[in-house]
């Protein structure tokens, strides 16, 4: 713990991160930061926005920004993206827009899933962001159907399977990490454990010490990687990619992490979260630790930093102000989409 | 035409599907080397290579999500549940995705699974090998369900599901697997969902059925013709898209209905047929609409012909519809 900055340092030399990251590593970083203070200060609005009846719900990524930023930055466009809950920053990376992301969060008329989904739970199929439900674990298993697909088609692509700790006690997770072990797919299982499932905490989910152990009984590898460290997220990332592309089978990544906020905008973490919680997770805040370290080694300067913050503030509100003018989708959409042709939803 | 059995003409359907679009694949438990246990999927390994005839490990929810995953990105897949009764573990990756993925993603997703599941009675398969549970998924909006009765049927319907833009689920009724044979189009012949098939005219009463109970409905026809009553048999063999114009139609001509099907009674696919002919038939019928169905208890094994309709029972609720009104 760095007592000027308040974050535990990431403990890199500049010669390391081009170790790491290669000559353009510094680079990454500052982008990277960029993103997760845009992910930051959406979150903030939002649950702001939520508490005042202006948004309908909303599950904050706050903590968790390094996963997302480092696989949004560190995917392919031919990868597709299997999220969970906390995954729309790897969608906003790719390249879909923010402002298009936010009518989905005020569910209107130009929310491109058409307001059928509760927020958080985007669709983005340009850039291959899959439309989630909010059953914990079974994207998993699509995850690896869409590998089988990538495999016969020989596609340079992988996919991106994203679940929590608390979904590695479900079904499909156990049925996708086994079928992807057999078949050798491109997946690179990528595990947040932000070490609260609601109100559970790992070690009542699960008498294994640490979840990357799991791997070993599917017969694929597994790394516990410090998920709140963008330079080892990356890397991480980086190197389960390249194997699943190569040919060489998925590969199985515990990202720990701090989950920083309420599981949800319906959850109280007063009743469950110990007294020194809060400390310990802002001890290990992605955005502050990649921040620091780019301050100290000169390459992103507090007035930088700042003028980043009031950047995504400017384009959070704006995005807002155009959802808040848009009207809520059409009723006639209410029974469009059930099929593929019109057979009404409502015959009558 | 060729003279096929049910499942004959299953495999078949794959077959031709599979040789005319390179995307389709079949994938589930005992379906490559062995070729199905009901062999529904045999030979198609050797014409068409473990790429695309997959045995899975022993997961429903692995084979159904897989295929999910497979038809998200624009694969055919036809998967196996070797048994009705064994597709619960599954059923969440049924109801909660495949049938909301198009709805949910505002149309960037759709997602064109074929499940393939033997279902029924008749084989004394005790409580987990016979089920009849068609209803359950007549009930998630999103999903077709097909249940051929003829081995035309089968192939055609089967074909039609595969090309089908939507989640269907194909339900084939293993009690006439092979006791029930006939004469099957060669090539991509198709039959179209939605479209009731009239097995039988008949002026007096109306019996609908569909899978393995189109039979039995037959021959109850057959002895009611014996008595002077002339029965109308009609093979649903769509139950989402339903042939409601055609159940009407059916009802005001003969004023009477019969509704037979092997699954309980409570809540059956016949409740939703009835409560249609009530709505939309109710002036033409001139006596109360009965019910030929499964017991309200799980299906049991020693006593399973006295749980399944047979056609005793059928003409006997016929005549009362007759007698009646």
């Amino acid at each position: 713990m760095n007592e000027a900055t308040g974050v535990v340092p990431l403990p890199y030399t500049r010669a390391q991160i081009g170790e790491r990251l290669g000559p353009t590593g510094t680079e990454t970083m500052a982008r990277a930061l960029r993103w997760m203070i845009l992910g930051r200060a959406l979150d903030a609005r939002m649950q702001g926005l939520q508490r005042q009846g202006r948004v309908g719900f909303y599950g904050a990524a706050t903590g968790q920004e390094a996963v997302s930023v480092a696989a949004g930055l560190g995917s392919t466009p031919d990868d597709w993206i299997l999220p969970g809950l906390r995954e729309q920053l790897v969608a906003l990376v790719r390249g879909h827009p923010l402002g298009r992301y936010v009518h989905h969060l005020f569910a209107d008329d130009l929310d491109p899933a058409r307001g059928r989904n509760m927020p958080c739970h985007p669709t983005a199929s340009e850039v291959h962001y899959v439309s989630m439900s909010s059953v914990i674990g079974t994207q998993v298993t699509h995850a690896v159907g869409v590998a089988y697909g990538m495999k016969v088609r020989r596609s340079p692509g992988v996919a991106f399977a994203f679940f929590g700790d608390g979904a590695t006690s479900a079904n499909d997770v156990h049925a996708g990490l086994n079928f992807a072990g057999v078949w050798r797919l491109p997946v690179v299982f990528c595990c947040t454990n932000n070490q609260w499932a609601i109100s559970m905490p790992v070690s009542k989910q699960t008498a294994a010490p640490e979840l990357a152990g799991k791997a070993a009984a599917y017969g694929i590898p597994g790394h516990r990687v410090d998920g709140t460290d963008f330079v080892a997220v990356l890397d991480a990332l980086g190197r389960a990619r390249a194997e699943a592309a190569a040919g060489r089978g998925p590969t199985f990544l515990e990202l720990v992490a701090y989950r920083m906020t309420p599981h949800s905008s319906s959850d109280d973490p007063g009743r469950y979260q110990p007294a020194d919680w809060s400390a310990r997770a802002r001890a290990h805040d992605p955005v502050a630790r990649l921040g620091a370290w780019l301050e100290a080694e000169g390459i992103v300067s507090a007035a930088d930093r700042d003028a980043m913050h009031r950047a995504a503030d400017e384009e959070v509100r704006a995005a807002v102000s155009a959802a808040e003018a848009t009207p809520p989708p059409a009723p006639a959409s209410l029974t469009e989409d059930v099929y593929a042709s019109s057979r009404s939803a409502l015959r009558e | 035409m060729t003279e096929l059995t049910l499942v004959q003409a299953v495999n078949r359907g794959l077959a031709e599907a599979m040789r005319r679009d390179p995307n389709v694949l079949v994938l589930g438990e005992d379906v490559g080397v062995n070729g199905g246990v009901f062999r529904a999927t045999d030979g198609l390994l050797k014409e068409f290579g473990e790429e695309r005839v997959l045995d899975t490990p022993l997961s429903e929810t692995g084979i159904v999500g897989t295929a999910i995953g497979m038809a998200l990105y624009g694969l055919k897949p036809v998967a196996e549940i070797q048994f009705l009764d064994f597709i619960y573990p599954a059923f969440d990756q049924i109801v909660s995705e495949l049938a909301k993925f198009r709805y949910r993603s505002g149309g960037q997703y759709p997602c064109p699974v074929v499940i393939r599941t033997p279902y029924g009675g008749g084989i004394k398969g005790g409580l987990y090998h016979s089920q009849s549970t068609e209803a359950y998924f007549c009930h998630t909006a999103g999903l077709k369900v097909v249940i051929p009765s003829t081995p035309a049927d089968a192939k055609g319907l089967l074909l039609t599901a595969i090309q089908d833009e939507d989640p269907v689920m194909f339900l084939e009724p293993k009690r006439i697997y092979r006791s029930v044979s006939g004469e099957v189009p060669d090539g991509d012949v198709r039959v179209p969902f939605g479209r009731a098939r009239l097995v039988r005219d008949g002026t007096d009463v109306s019996i609908f059925a569909y899978g393995a109970m189109v039979p039995v409905a037959s021959e109850a026809a057959d002895t009611l013709a014996a008595e002077g009553i002339s029965a109308e048999v009609i093979d649903l063999r769509s139950l989402v898209p339903l042939d409601e114009a055609a159940a009407v139609a059916s009802v005001e001509k003969t004023g009477r209905a019969v509704i037979v099907h092997e699954a309980a009674r409570f809540c059956g696919f016949g409740a939703e047929l009835a409560a249609l002919l009530a709505e939309k038939a109710l002036y033409s019928l001139k006596a109360p609409i009965a019910r030929v169905t499964g017991y309200d208890t799980p299906f049991p094994y020693a006593l399973e012909h006295l749980y399944l309709p047979n056609a005793a029972r059928v003409a006997h609720a016929a005549r009362e519809t007759v007698r009646s009104g």
